[in-house]
């Protein structure tokens, strides 16, 4: 290679290095704040890798799984309230996990049911108790016809709350 | 190897040569994207959960894979231009660019669309839309710079600089949903390991994504043999050629 080439080169690869130095420190430096949500053992103990806790008050928005049975509708409104708690694979509850309890006075999205991933975007108040206002479902990266989820003995039907 | 590459940094064979391939990768692109598309939308089973909506993953997925290679693939090229100062690579870089960029747009516009049934929302700002967004910001900065100037030589210079640096967002969109708690969900369809679809759903898909692929490969071929054109215009094989044409 002739020596112009090799010092284009060398200048090119270094600044590419250079620039995914700096890229991977601030993303580093910002990874707690790229981060969607709070799980619902993060609302009780901090941040997995920072502490960081979230102040009652705060607004923020917070992921996990609807616990079966714990959706309440109220009879003559919208409001609907339900636990979530962290999710996990494979899926499962256990009534000692860390939940947090999510009041939202709206329209649930399609894909929300129990046992499902869920974001809610609300304000923190006393006691785990988020007032969300705002709810979105969050999809797994699985897909499957009906016939299959039937033989594994999921339940395929939209449950009404 | 070089040897046997050197030939084609002269426009005018890599002119005819692309003239050849553009045929070959139009017709597999039409019966691929034929059989895929209608096997995908029409016969493959509707997902447990999402019912009929789900089948936007057949346009959807293949698209944002294809903005991501395409990246890759321009950034390549603006790479060799810059070091090998090649003319062909940022003609080719040039070419790749608005294909990638409208690719990026289908990914965003799509994903848009099965977002709102499915989440609740149109967009939200999780760590791998935006940085898709910021993908399709990339691009059309390329294609803004490689615009620029008048002189194409210094155009490829500064566009390929662009390109070379953003390829940094690439592994960004790729992990996001690895790194960081997103409401995008991860990956269903990757080369390693087993797809996280049933095999009848997974088959029409690798008919849309290679049909979207070679779709990719033709109109690029194309773009490509236009842009060959318009900037080798003042020499006499292009004169030739123009001649032959209008008779």
């Amino acid at each position: 290679m002739n020596p112009r080439r090799k010092k284009r080169l060398t200048i090119i690869l270094s600044v590419l290095i250079g620039l995914s130095v700096v890229a991977g420190l601030v993303l580093y430096a910002l990874s707690q704040n790229i981060d969607l949500f709070f799980k619902p053992s993060e609302i009780h103990q901090g941040k997995e890798d920072t502490g960081l806790k979230a102040q009652l008050g705060q607004r923020i928005r917070i992921g996990g799984l609807v616990v079966p049975g714990s959706v309440k509708r109220d009879e003559s409104s919208l409001k609907v309230s339900f636990k979530l708690a962290d999710m996990r694979m494979p899926i499962a509850f256990n009534d000692a996990d860390p939940m947090v309890t999510v009041k939202y006075d709206g329209i649930l999205p399609d894909l929300f049911r129990e046992g499902q991933g869920i974001v809610a975007n609300g304000v923190l108040a006393e006691g785990f108790i988020i007032e969300a206002s705002e709810v979105l479902a969050k999809h797994d990266e699985n897909y499957m016809p009906k016939e299959l989820a039937e033989d594994a003995g999921k339940a395929h039907t939209k449950p009404s709350y | 190897m070089w040897k046997w590459l050197h030939p084609y940094a002269n426009p005018e064979i890599t002119y005819h040569f692309t003239g050849k391939l553009t045929p070959w990768f139009t017709w597999l692109s039409i019966i691929l994207l034929a059989i895929g598309l209608t096997w995908a939308l029409l016969f493959a089973p509707a997902d447990y959960q999402q019912g009929e909506s789900f089948r936007i993953f057949y346009i959807h997925v293949p698209a944002a894979i294809l903005s991501m290679s395409i990246y890759v693939g321009m950034a390549i090229a603006a790479f060799s231009g810059l070091v090998w100062q090649l003319k062909l690579a940022d003609a080719s870089a040039a070419a790749l660019a608005p294909v990638g960029a409208v690719f990026t747009a289908i990914a965003l516009i799509t994903g848009a669309a099965w977002g709102k049934p499915m989440w609740g929302t149109w967009w939200i700002w999780d760590a791998r839309l935006t940085s898709e967004l910021i993908l399709l910001f990339l691009y059309l900065g390329v294609i803004a710079l490689h615009n620029a100037f008048e002189d194409k030589a210094l155009a490829g210079k500064a566009a390929g600089i662009l390109a070379i640096v953003g390829v940094i967002n690439i592994p960004i969109i790729k992990y996001s949903v690895e790194w960081w708690n997103t409401l995008h969900q991860g990956a269903t369809v990757s080369k390693f390991g087993k797809p996280a679809m049933s095999a009848d759903m997974y088959w029409p898909f690798l008919f849309c994504f290679f049909g979207f692929a070679f779709f990719v490969a033709a109109v690029t071929c194309l773009r490509f043999k236009t842009e060959i054109l318009s900037r080798n215009s003042m020499r006499p094989w292009v004169k030739a050629l123009v001649k032959e044409e209008i008779k």
